[in-house]
Protein backbone atom coordinates (compact mmCIF):
# COMPACT_ATOMS: atom_id res chain seq x y z
CA UNK A 1 0.00 0.00 0.00
CA UNK A 2 1.39 3.36 -1.05
CA UNK A 3 0.24 6.10 1.29
CA UNK A 4 -0.14 9.60 -0.12
CA UNK A 5 -1.35 13.01 1.01
CA UNK A 6 -3.44 14.13 -1.97
CA UNK A 7 -4.26 12.02 -5.01
CA UNK A 8 -5.76 13.62 -8.09
CA UNK A 9 -7.44 11.27 -10.55
CA UNK A 10 -7.33 12.67 -14.09
CA UNK A 11 -4.71 14.88 -15.75
CA UNK A 12 -6.99 17.00 -17.93
CA UNK A 13 -7.70 20.72 -17.53
CA UNK A 14 -9.47 20.23 -14.17
CA UNK A 15 -6.91 17.84 -12.67
CA UNK A 16 -3.89 19.87 -13.79
CA UNK A 17 -5.41 23.10 -12.45
CA UNK A 18 -6.22 21.39 -9.15
CA UNK A 19 -2.66 20.06 -8.92
CA UNK A 20 -1.14 23.50 -9.41
CA UNK A 21 -3.17 25.18 -6.66
CA UNK A 22 -2.69 22.28 -4.23
CA UNK A 23 1.08 22.37 -4.86
CA UNK A 24 1.15 26.13 -4.37
CA UNK A 25 -0.58 25.51 -1.05
CA UNK A 26 2.20 23.20 0.06
CA UNK A 27 0.61 19.78 -0.47
CA UNK A 28 2.35 16.72 -1.87
CA UNK A 29 0.40 15.62 -4.92
CA UNK A 30 0.08 12.34 -6.81
CA UNK A 31 -1.52 12.87 -10.21
CA UNK A 32 -2.81 9.75 -11.95
CA UNK A 33 -3.65 9.80 -15.67
CA UNK A 34 -4.74 6.83 -17.75
CA UNK A 35 -3.48 8.24 -21.06
CA UNK A 36 0.11 8.39 -22.23
CA UNK A 37 0.17 12.19 -21.99
CA UNK A 38 -1.20 14.77 -19.60
CA UNK A 39 -3.65 17.37 -20.87
CA UNK A 40 -6.83 15.35 -21.36
CA UNK A 41 -8.95 16.55 -24.26
CA UNK A 42 -6.92 19.78 -24.48
CA UNK A 43 -4.21 18.02 -26.48
CA UNK A 44 -6.69 17.54 -29.36
CA UNK A 45 -8.02 21.09 -29.38
CA UNK A 46 -6.30 23.05 -32.14
CA UNK A 47 -8.70 26.02 -31.96
CA UNK A 48 -8.34 29.22 -29.97
CA UNK A 49 -10.32 29.16 -26.73
CA UNK A 50 -13.14 31.40 -25.55
CA UNK A 51 -13.42 32.87 -22.06
CA UNK A 52 -11.24 35.53 -20.48
CA UNK A 53 -7.52 35.88 -19.84
CA UNK A 54 -7.64 33.84 -16.62
CA UNK A 55 -8.87 30.84 -18.65
CA UNK A 56 -6.28 31.42 -21.38
CA UNK A 57 -8.78 32.84 -23.91
CA UNK A 58 -7.46 33.15 -27.49
CA UNK A 59 -4.81 30.51 -26.73
CA UNK A 60 -5.14 27.22 -28.60
CA UNK A 61 -6.22 24.26 -26.46
CA UNK A 62 -3.10 22.28 -27.24
CA UNK A 63 -0.96 25.19 -26.02
CA UNK A 64 -3.06 25.52 -22.86
CA UNK A 65 -2.18 21.89 -22.08
CA UNK A 66 1.52 22.76 -22.41
CA UNK A 67 1.10 25.79 -20.12
CA UNK A 68 -0.76 23.80 -17.45
CA UNK A 69 1.87 21.03 -17.49
CA UNK A 70 4.72 23.56 -17.45
CA UNK A 71 3.11 25.31 -14.44
CA UNK A 72 3.75 22.18 -12.35
CA UNK A 73 7.49 22.07 -13.05
CA UNK A 74 8.63 24.19 -10.06
CA UNK A 75 7.09 21.62 -7.71
CA UNK A 76 8.85 18.45 -8.95
CA UNK A 77 10.00 17.56 -5.42
CA UNK A 78 6.43 17.26 -4.13
CA UNK A 79 4.77 16.02 -7.32
CA UNK A 80 4.43 12.42 -8.44
CA UNK A 81 2.93 11.86 -11.90
CA UNK A 82 1.70 8.47 -13.09
CA UNK A 83 0.70 8.21 -16.75
CA UNK A 84 -0.57 5.10 -18.53
CA UNK A 85 -2.12 4.39 -15.14
CA UNK A 86 -5.85 3.79 -14.78
CA UNK A 87 -7.64 4.09 -11.46
CA UNK A 88 -9.94 1.09 -11.70
CA UNK A 89 -11.44 1.16 -8.22
CA UNK A 90 -12.09 3.53 -5.35
CA UNK A 91 -13.20 2.32 -1.92
CA UNK A 92 -14.84 4.03 1.08
CA UNK A 93 -11.58 3.67 3.07
CA UNK A 94 -9.75 6.01 0.62
CA UNK A 95 -8.00 3.15 -1.14
CA UNK A 96 -7.53 3.41 -4.88
CA UNK A 97 -6.58 0.50 -7.10
CA UNK A 98 -4.43 1.60 -10.02
CA UNK A 99 -3.76 -0.53 -13.09
CA UNK A 100 -0.29 0.34 -14.34
CA UNK A 101 2.38 -1.67 -16.16
CA UNK A 102 0.30 -4.89 -15.99
CA UNK A 103 0.06 -4.56 -12.22
CA UNK A 104 -2.57 -3.43 -9.79
CA UNK A 105 -1.09 -0.98 -7.30
CA UNK A 106 -2.94 0.06 -4.15
CA UNK A 107 -2.80 3.67 -3.02
CA UNK A 108 -4.30 5.19 0.10
CA UNK A 109 -4.84 8.94 0.30
CA UNK A 110 -5.70 11.49 2.95
CA UNK A 111 -7.64 13.46 0.33
CA UNK A 112 -8.77 12.68 -3.21
CA UNK A 113 -9.77 14.93 -6.09
CA UNK A 114 -11.78 13.20 -8.82
CA UNK A 115 -11.30 14.92 -12.19
CA UNK A 116 -12.10 12.03 -14.50
CA UNK A 117 -13.95 14.07 -17.12
CA UNK A 118 -16.59 12.59 -19.35
CA UNK A 119 -17.31 9.97 -21.97
CA UNK A 120 -19.24 10.34 -25.20
CA UNK A 121 -22.88 9.46 -25.66
CA UNK A 122 -23.74 7.31 -28.63
CA UNK A 123 -26.76 7.22 -30.90
CA UNK A 124 -29.07 4.33 -31.76
CA UNK A 125 -29.83 3.82 -35.46
CA UNK A 126 -29.81 0.99 -37.96
CA UNK A 127 -26.29 -0.35 -38.68
CA UNK A 128 -24.60 2.01 -36.22
CA UNK A 129 -21.73 -0.49 -35.82
CA UNK A 130 -20.32 -0.33 -39.36
CA UNK A 131 -16.61 0.59 -39.49
CA UNK A 132 -16.36 4.27 -40.34
CA UNK A 133 -18.82 5.38 -37.67
CA UNK A 134 -16.91 7.23 -34.98
CA UNK A 135 -17.41 9.31 -31.90
CA UNK A 136 -16.08 12.87 -32.20
CA UNK A 137 -13.35 12.16 -29.64
CA UNK A 138 -12.01 9.25 -31.71
CA UNK A 139 -11.96 11.41 -34.84
CA UNK A 140 -9.98 14.05 -32.96
CA UNK A 141 -7.56 11.49 -31.55
CA UNK A 142 -6.90 9.95 -34.96
CA UNK A 143 -6.64 13.27 -36.75
CA UNK A 144 -4.98 15.60 -34.25
CA UNK A 145 -2.87 13.25 -32.15
CA UNK A 146 -1.87 10.56 -34.63
CA UNK A 147 -2.19 12.42 -37.95
CA UNK A 148 -4.52 9.83 -39.47
CA UNK A 149 -7.29 10.91 -41.81
CA UNK A 150 -10.50 9.31 -40.51
CA UNK A 151 -12.22 9.43 -43.90
CA UNK A 152 -12.58 11.51 -47.06
CA UNK A 153 -16.25 12.44 -46.88
CA UNK A 154 -17.67 12.89 -43.41
CA UNK A 155 -21.20 13.52 -42.15
CA UNK A 156 -21.34 15.05 -38.66
CA UNK A 157 -24.26 14.28 -36.34
CA UNK A 158 -24.75 17.02 -33.74
CA UNK A 159 -24.22 20.77 -33.90
CA UNK A 160 -23.04 21.39 -30.36
CA UNK A 161 -19.66 23.08 -29.95
CA UNK A 162 -17.81 19.76 -30.29
CA UNK A 163 -19.61 18.82 -33.52
CA UNK A 164 -18.98 22.26 -35.00
CA UNK A 165 -15.35 22.45 -33.90
CA UNK A 166 -14.50 18.93 -35.06
CA UNK A 167 -16.14 19.66 -38.44
CA UNK A 168 -13.93 22.73 -38.80
CA UNK A 169 -10.84 20.73 -37.82
CA UNK A 170 -11.75 18.06 -40.38
CA UNK A 171 -11.84 20.72 -43.11
CA UNK A 172 -8.50 22.05 -41.90
CA UNK A 173 -7.14 18.51 -42.26
CA UNK A 174 -8.35 18.38 -45.86
CA UNK A 175 -11.44 16.23 -45.24
CA UNK A 176 -14.72 17.03 -46.99
CA UNK A 177 -17.54 17.63 -44.48
CA UNK A 178 -20.73 16.97 -46.42
CA UNK A 179 -23.23 18.15 -43.80
CA UNK A 180 -23.81 18.71 -40.11
CA UNK A 181 -27.08 17.14 -38.93
CA UNK A 182 -28.95 18.59 -35.95
CA UNK A 183 -32.13 16.98 -34.62
CA UNK A 184 -33.28 20.17 -32.86
CA UNK A 185 -34.73 23.13 -34.75
CA UNK A 186 -31.71 25.30 -34.00
CA UNK A 187 -27.92 25.06 -33.84
CA UNK A 188 -26.69 23.87 -30.45
CA UNK A 189 -23.20 25.36 -30.29
CA UNK A 190 -21.88 28.90 -30.52
CA UNK A 191 -23.13 30.65 -33.65
CA UNK A 192 -19.63 31.92 -34.46
CA UNK A 193 -18.48 28.28 -34.79
CA UNK A 194 -21.46 27.57 -37.06
CA UNK A 195 -20.77 30.61 -39.24
CA UNK A 196 -17.13 29.52 -39.66
CA UNK A 197 -18.38 26.26 -41.20
CA UNK A 198 -21.20 27.63 -43.32
CA UNK A 199 -18.88 30.10 -45.03
CA UNK A 200 -16.67 27.13 -45.98
CA UNK A 201 -19.67 25.62 -47.76
CA UNK A 202 -20.85 23.13 -45.12
CA UNK A 203 -24.66 22.98 -44.81
CA UNK A 204 -26.07 22.69 -41.29
CA UNK A 205 -29.32 20.71 -41.54
CA UNK A 206 -31.52 21.40 -38.50
CA UNK A 207 -34.57 19.22 -37.72
CA UNK A 208 -32.59 16.37 -39.29
CA UNK A 209 -30.99 13.22 -37.94
CA UNK A 210 -29.42 9.98 -39.18
CA UNK A 211 -31.91 7.19 -39.89
CA UNK A 212 -29.65 4.33 -40.98
CA UNK A 213 -26.19 3.58 -42.27
CA UNK A 214 -25.35 1.47 -45.33
CA UNK A 215 -22.30 -0.64 -46.06
CA UNK A 216 -20.95 -4.09 -45.35
CA UNK A 217 -17.26 -3.95 -44.56
CA UNK A 218 -17.20 -0.16 -44.32
CA UNK A 219 -19.56 2.79 -44.36
CA UNK A 220 -20.77 3.75 -47.86
CA UNK A 221 -23.70 6.09 -47.28
CA UNK A 222 -26.21 7.24 -44.67
CA UNK A 223 -29.93 7.97 -44.87
CA UNK A 224 -31.06 11.11 -43.09
CA UNK A 225 -34.59 11.94 -42.04
CA UNK A 226 -36.25 15.19 -41.04
CA UNK A 227 -37.88 15.60 -37.65
CA UNK A 228 -40.76 17.86 -36.69
CA UNK A 229 -40.54 20.07 -33.62
CA UNK A 230 -41.82 17.19 -31.46
CA UNK A 231 -38.90 15.00 -32.59
CA UNK A 232 -41.21 12.85 -34.76
CA UNK A 233 -39.90 11.60 -38.08
CA UNK A 234 -41.48 13.23 -41.12
CA UNK A 235 -42.52 10.51 -43.57
CA UNK A 236 -41.04 10.74 -47.03
CA UNK A 237 -38.27 13.15 -45.92
CA UNK A 238 -35.45 10.62 -46.16
CA UNK A 239 -32.39 11.57 -48.15
CA UNK A 240 -29.16 9.71 -48.84
CA UNK A 241 -25.67 11.15 -48.40
CA UNK A 242 -22.65 9.25 -49.67
CA UNK A 243 -19.85 9.24 -47.12
CA UNK A 244 -17.11 7.00 -45.76
CA UNK A 245 -17.23 8.34 -42.21
CA UNK A 246 -19.98 9.39 -39.84
CA UNK A 247 -19.06 11.32 -36.72
CA UNK A 248 -21.37 11.15 -33.71
CA UNK A 249 -21.26 14.20 -31.48
CA UNK A 250 -24.43 14.12 -29.42
CA UNK A 251 -23.19 15.02 -25.98
CA UNK A 252 -21.16 13.74 -23.06
CA UNK A 253 -21.80 11.91 -19.79
CA UNK A 254 -19.80 12.47 -16.59
CA UNK A 255 -17.36 9.63 -15.80
CA UNK A 256 -18.83 9.12 -12.34
CA UNK A 257 -18.06 5.44 -11.80
CA UNK A 258 -15.27 5.78 -9.22
CA UNK A 259 -17.38 8.11 -7.08
CA UNK A 260 -20.41 5.81 -7.36
CA UNK A 261 -18.30 2.82 -6.43
CA UNK A 262 -16.95 4.51 -3.30
CA UNK A 263 -20.50 5.19 -2.16
CA UNK A 264 -20.47 8.94 -2.68
CA UNK A 265 -23.99 10.36 -2.79
CA UNK A 266 -24.95 10.85 -6.44
CA UNK A 267 -27.80 12.56 -8.28
CA UNK A 268 -29.03 12.28 -11.88
CA UNK A 269 -29.25 15.67 -13.58
CA UNK A 270 -30.19 15.57 -17.24
CA UNK A 271 -28.99 19.14 -17.87
CA UNK A 272 -25.51 18.25 -16.60
CA UNK A 273 -25.21 15.07 -18.68
CA UNK A 274 -26.15 12.30 -16.22
CA UNK A 275 -25.00 11.05 -12.81
CA UNK A 276 -23.01 13.61 -10.84
CA UNK A 277 -21.75 13.67 -7.25
CA UNK A 278 -23.62 15.85 -4.79
CA UNK A 279 -21.14 18.36 -3.45
CA UNK A 280 -21.20 21.21 -0.98
CA UNK A 281 -20.24 24.79 -1.72
CA UNK A 282 -16.59 23.93 -1.09
CA UNK A 283 -16.65 21.21 -3.81
CA UNK A 284 -16.48 18.44 -1.21
CA UNK A 285 -18.58 15.36 -1.95
CA UNK A 286 -20.56 13.43 0.69
CA UNK A 287 -17.30 11.57 1.47
CA UNK A 288 -15.11 13.85 3.61
CA UNK A 289 -11.84 14.96 1.95
CA UNK A 290 -13.09 13.75 -1.46
CA UNK A 291 -13.54 16.54 -3.99
CA UNK A 292 -14.75 16.56 -7.60
CA UNK A 293 -14.22 19.06 -10.40
CA UNK A 294 -14.56 19.43 -14.16
CA UNK A 295 -16.91 17.47 -16.40
CA UNK A 296 -17.39 14.68 -13.83
CA UNK A 297 -19.46 17.20 -11.85
CA UNK A 298 -21.52 18.19 -14.90
CA UNK A 299 -20.72 18.77 -18.57
CA UNK A 300 -19.38 22.24 -19.29
CA UNK A 301 -16.56 23.87 -21.23
CA UNK A 302 -12.83 23.37 -20.52
CA UNK A 303 -12.68 26.95 -19.22
CA UNK A 304 -15.07 26.09 -16.36
CA UNK A 305 -13.23 22.81 -15.75
CA UNK A 306 -9.99 24.74 -15.15
CA UNK A 307 -11.63 27.11 -12.67
CA UNK A 308 -13.38 24.23 -10.89
CA UNK A 309 -10.04 22.45 -10.68
CA UNK A 310 -8.49 25.48 -8.98
CA UNK A 311 -11.34 25.54 -6.48
CA UNK A 312 -11.02 21.82 -5.73
CA UNK A 313 -7.23 22.15 -5.32
CA UNK A 314 -7.67 25.10 -3.00
CA UNK A 315 -10.29 23.36 -0.85
CA UNK A 316 -8.56 19.96 -0.73
CA UNK A 317 -5.33 21.61 0.43
CA UNK A 318 -7.16 23.51 3.15
CA UNK A 319 -8.85 20.31 4.32
CA UNK A 320 -5.39 18.77 4.73
CA UNK A 321 -4.37 21.65 6.99
CA UNK A 322 -2.38 23.42 4.28
CA UNK A 323 -4.45 26.45 3.33
CA UNK A 324 -3.12 28.46 0.39
CA UNK A 325 -1.34 31.65 1.57
CA UNK A 326 -3.91 33.66 -0.40
CA UNK A 327 -6.82 31.35 0.39
CA UNK A 328 -9.53 33.98 0.89
CA UNK A 329 -8.72 36.11 -2.13
CA UNK A 330 -8.22 33.07 -4.38
CA UNK A 331 -11.53 31.58 -3.29
CA UNK A 332 -13.37 34.79 -4.05
CA UNK A 333 -11.56 35.19 -7.39
CA UNK A 334 -12.26 31.62 -8.58
CA UNK A 335 -15.93 31.68 -7.68
CA UNK A 336 -16.26 35.04 -9.39
CA UNK A 337 -14.65 33.62 -12.55
CA UNK A 338 -16.98 30.62 -12.50
CA UNK A 339 -20.07 32.76 -12.06
CA UNK A 340 -18.91 35.00 -14.89
CA UNK A 341 -18.48 32.05 -17.28
CA UNK A 342 -21.92 30.69 -16.45
CA UNK A 343 -24.04 33.80 -16.12
CA UNK A 344 -24.89 34.45 -19.78
CA UNK A 345 -27.66 32.91 -21.86
CA UNK A 346 -25.33 30.01 -22.84
CA UNK A 347 -25.15 29.08 -19.16
CA UNK A 348 -28.91 28.71 -18.65
CA UNK A 349 -28.88 24.91 -18.94
CA UNK A 350 -25.94 24.62 -16.54
CA UNK A 351 -27.52 26.98 -14.02
CA UNK A 352 -30.78 25.02 -14.20
CA UNK A 353 -28.90 21.75 -13.66
CA UNK A 354 -26.89 23.10 -10.73
CA UNK A 355 -30.05 24.41 -9.12
CA UNK A 356 -31.65 20.95 -9.38
CA UNK A 357 -28.53 19.45 -7.84
CA UNK A 358 -29.04 21.78 -4.91
CA UNK A 359 -26.08 23.99 -5.75
CA UNK A 360 -26.47 27.72 -5.89
CA UNK A 361 -24.16 29.84 -7.96
CA UNK B 1 -32.50 32.55 -39.17
CA UNK B 2 -28.88 32.50 -37.96
CA UNK B 3 -29.87 30.00 -35.22
CA UNK B 4 -31.28 27.69 -37.91
CA UNK B 5 -28.85 28.06 -40.80
CA UNK B 6 -25.69 29.38 -39.17
CA UNK B 7 -25.22 32.54 -41.21
CA UNK B 8 -26.31 36.13 -40.78
CA UNK B 9 -28.56 37.62 -43.50
CA UNK B 10 -27.68 40.98 -45.02
CA UNK B 11 -30.12 42.86 -42.79
CA UNK B 12 -28.41 41.51 -39.67
CA UNK B 13 -24.93 42.05 -41.13
CA UNK B 14 -25.73 45.71 -41.80
CA UNK B 15 -26.48 46.29 -38.11
CA UNK B 16 -22.78 45.64 -37.42
CA UNK B 17 -21.48 48.12 -40.00
CA UNK B 18 -20.93 51.85 -39.41
CA UNK B 19 -22.01 54.43 -41.99
CA UNK B 20 -20.11 54.17 -45.24
CA UNK B 21 -18.41 57.56 -44.76
CA UNK B 22 -16.69 56.16 -41.66
CA UNK B 23 -15.25 53.35 -43.78
CA UNK B 24 -12.95 55.67 -45.70
CA UNK B 25 -10.63 54.55 -42.92
CA UNK B 26 -10.27 50.88 -41.99
CA UNK B 27 -12.62 49.81 -39.17
CA UNK B 28 -13.28 46.54 -37.36
CA UNK B 29 -16.62 44.87 -38.03
CA UNK B 30 -17.57 42.61 -35.13
CA UNK B 31 -20.10 39.93 -36.03
CA UNK B 32 -20.82 38.67 -32.56
CA UNK B 33 -24.55 37.89 -32.60
CA UNK B 34 -24.78 35.91 -29.38
CA UNK B 35 -23.93 36.47 -25.75
CA UNK B 36 -21.11 34.01 -25.09
CA UNK B 37 -18.52 34.14 -22.28
CA UNK B 38 -15.61 35.61 -24.22
CA UNK B 39 -13.60 38.83 -24.27
CA UNK B 40 -10.26 38.58 -26.16
CA UNK B 41 -11.40 41.30 -28.61
CA UNK B 42 -11.65 43.76 -25.74
CA UNK B 43 -8.35 42.79 -24.11
CA UNK B 44 -6.42 42.62 -27.40
CA UNK B 45 -7.38 46.08 -28.66
CA UNK B 46 -4.38 48.42 -28.23
CA UNK B 47 -6.66 51.47 -28.48
CA UNK B 48 -9.38 50.43 -25.99
CA UNK B 49 -11.91 50.77 -28.79
CA UNK B 50 -13.82 47.58 -27.91
CA UNK B 51 -15.94 47.45 -24.77
CA UNK B 52 -17.39 44.32 -23.16
CA UNK B 53 -17.11 45.05 -19.45
CA UNK B 54 -16.90 42.90 -16.35
CA UNK B 55 -19.64 40.48 -17.48
CA UNK B 56 -17.76 38.75 -20.29
CA UNK B 57 -21.05 37.45 -21.72
CA UNK B 58 -21.94 40.93 -22.96
CA UNK B 59 -21.61 41.50 -26.68
CA UNK B 60 -18.76 43.80 -27.73
CA UNK B 61 -19.47 47.45 -28.52
CA UNK B 62 -16.97 49.26 -30.72
CA UNK B 63 -16.08 52.94 -30.59
CA UNK B 64 -15.29 53.92 -34.18
CA UNK B 65 -13.58 57.11 -33.02
CA UNK B 66 -10.92 54.99 -31.35
CA UNK B 67 -10.69 52.03 -33.78
CA UNK B 68 -7.76 52.37 -36.19
CA UNK B 69 -8.49 49.17 -38.11
CA UNK B 70 -5.16 47.72 -36.97
CA UNK B 71 -6.58 44.18 -37.06
CA UNK B 72 -5.34 42.92 -33.67
CA UNK B 73 -8.89 41.79 -32.89
CA UNK B 74 -9.14 39.96 -36.22
CA UNK B 75 -6.65 37.29 -35.21
CA UNK B 76 -7.54 37.43 -31.50
CA UNK B 77 -11.22 36.53 -31.89
CA UNK B 78 -11.52 32.76 -31.24
CA UNK B 79 -14.76 32.75 -33.23
CA UNK B 80 -13.16 34.24 -36.37
CA UNK B 81 -16.04 36.71 -36.19
CA UNK B 82 -14.15 39.97 -36.74
CA UNK B 83 -12.90 41.55 -39.96
CA UNK B 84 -11.65 44.99 -40.88
CA UNK B 85 -13.39 46.79 -43.75
CA UNK B 86 -12.43 49.88 -45.72
CA UNK B 87 -13.79 51.57 -48.87
CA UNK B 88 -11.31 53.04 -51.37
CA UNK B 89 -12.68 54.37 -54.67
CA UNK B 90 -14.70 51.57 -56.24
CA UNK B 91 -13.32 48.75 -54.11
CA UNK B 92 -13.86 47.34 -50.63
CA UNK B 93 -10.77 46.15 -48.73
CA UNK B 94 -11.01 43.55 -45.99
CA UNK B 95 -8.68 42.01 -43.44
CA UNK B 96 -10.03 38.55 -42.67
CA UNK B 97 -8.75 35.64 -40.53
CA UNK B 98 -7.79 32.48 -42.42
CA UNK B 99 -6.83 29.08 -41.00
CA UNK B 100 -6.64 26.72 -43.98
CA UNK B 101 -3.91 25.52 -46.31
CA UNK B 102 -2.67 26.55 -48.75
CA UNK B 103 -2.20 30.16 -47.74
CA UNK B 104 -2.63 32.61 -50.64
CA UNK B 105 0.18 34.88 -51.79
CA UNK B 106 0.10 38.61 -52.40
CA UNK B 107 -1.20 39.28 -55.91
CA UNK B 108 -3.15 36.00 -56.21
CA UNK B 109 -6.70 36.07 -57.47
CA UNK B 110 -8.94 33.83 -55.37
CA UNK B 111 -12.70 33.43 -55.11
CA UNK B 112 -14.52 35.93 -52.91
CA UNK B 113 -17.00 34.02 -50.73
CA UNK B 114 -20.19 35.11 -48.98
CA UNK B 115 -21.54 34.04 -45.58
CA UNK B 116 -23.41 31.10 -47.12
CA UNK B 117 -20.23 29.77 -48.67
CA UNK B 118 -21.12 30.82 -52.23
CA UNK B 119 -18.71 32.33 -54.73
CA UNK B 120 -19.36 36.07 -55.21
CA UNK B 121 -16.66 37.25 -57.60
CA UNK B 122 -12.87 37.44 -57.80
CA UNK B 123 -10.93 38.66 -54.78
CA UNK B 124 -7.48 40.18 -55.13
CA UNK B 125 -5.08 39.18 -52.37
CA UNK B 126 -3.45 42.46 -51.32
CA UNK B 127 -1.29 41.17 -48.47
CA UNK B 128 -0.81 38.24 -46.12
CA UNK B 129 0.17 38.64 -42.46
CA UNK B 130 1.42 35.76 -40.37
CA UNK B 131 3.63 36.09 -37.29
CA UNK B 132 3.96 34.92 -33.72
CA UNK B 133 1.24 37.34 -32.58
CA UNK B 134 -1.33 35.96 -35.00
CA UNK B 135 -0.58 32.48 -33.61
CA UNK B 136 -1.10 30.40 -36.77
CA UNK B 137 -4.12 32.41 -37.83
CA UNK B 138 -3.27 34.18 -41.08
CA UNK B 139 -4.69 37.66 -41.65
CA UNK B 140 -5.42 38.14 -45.34
CA UNK B 141 -6.09 41.53 -46.87
CA UNK B 142 -8.29 41.11 -49.95
CA UNK B 143 -10.20 43.51 -52.15
CA UNK B 144 -13.47 43.10 -54.05
CA UNK B 145 -15.75 45.51 -55.94
CA UNK B 146 -17.45 47.91 -53.50
CA UNK B 147 -20.91 46.46 -54.19
CA UNK B 148 -19.96 43.35 -52.17
CA UNK B 149 -19.26 45.30 -48.96
CA UNK B 150 -22.00 43.51 -47.00
CA UNK B 151 -21.56 40.13 -48.71
CA UNK B 152 -17.85 39.32 -48.60
CA UNK B 153 -16.64 37.19 -45.70
CA UNK B 154 -13.66 35.10 -46.85
CA UNK B 155 -11.58 33.85 -49.76
CA UNK B 156 -11.30 30.41 -51.34
CA UNK B 157 -8.63 28.89 -53.51
CA UNK B 158 -9.77 28.59 -57.15
CA UNK B 159 -8.22 25.15 -57.67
Amino acid sequence: MRERDLIIVGGGPAGLSAAKVALESGCSVTLIERANDLGGQLVKQTHKFFGSKSEYAKTRGIDIATILIHDLEPYQDRLEILTNATVVAMYPDYVLSVYSGHDYIKFKANAIIIATGASEKFLVFENNDIPGIYGAGAIQTLMNQYGIMPGRDVVMVGSGNIGLIVSYQLIQAGVNVKAVLEAADHIGGYLVHASKLVRLGVPILTNTTVKRAHGTTKLEKVDTIQLDNHWKEIEGSEETIECDALCISVGLSPLHQLLSMAGVEMIYINELGGMIPKKDEDYETSMPHVYACGDVTGIEEASSAMVEGKIAGLMAAASLGKPHPEFDSRKEEYFHQLTNLRQGPCGIKIRKGLEQAGEMI
Amino acid sequence: MIQKFGYADTELVKTKFPNEDILVRPKAIIECYQEIPCNPCETSCPFNAIMIGSDINHQPVIDYNLCTGCGACVYSCPGLAIMVAQLKQDRAYFKVPYELLPVPKKGDIWHAINRQGEVLCDAKIESVLQNSKTDRTVVITASVPKQYLFDFITVRNKV
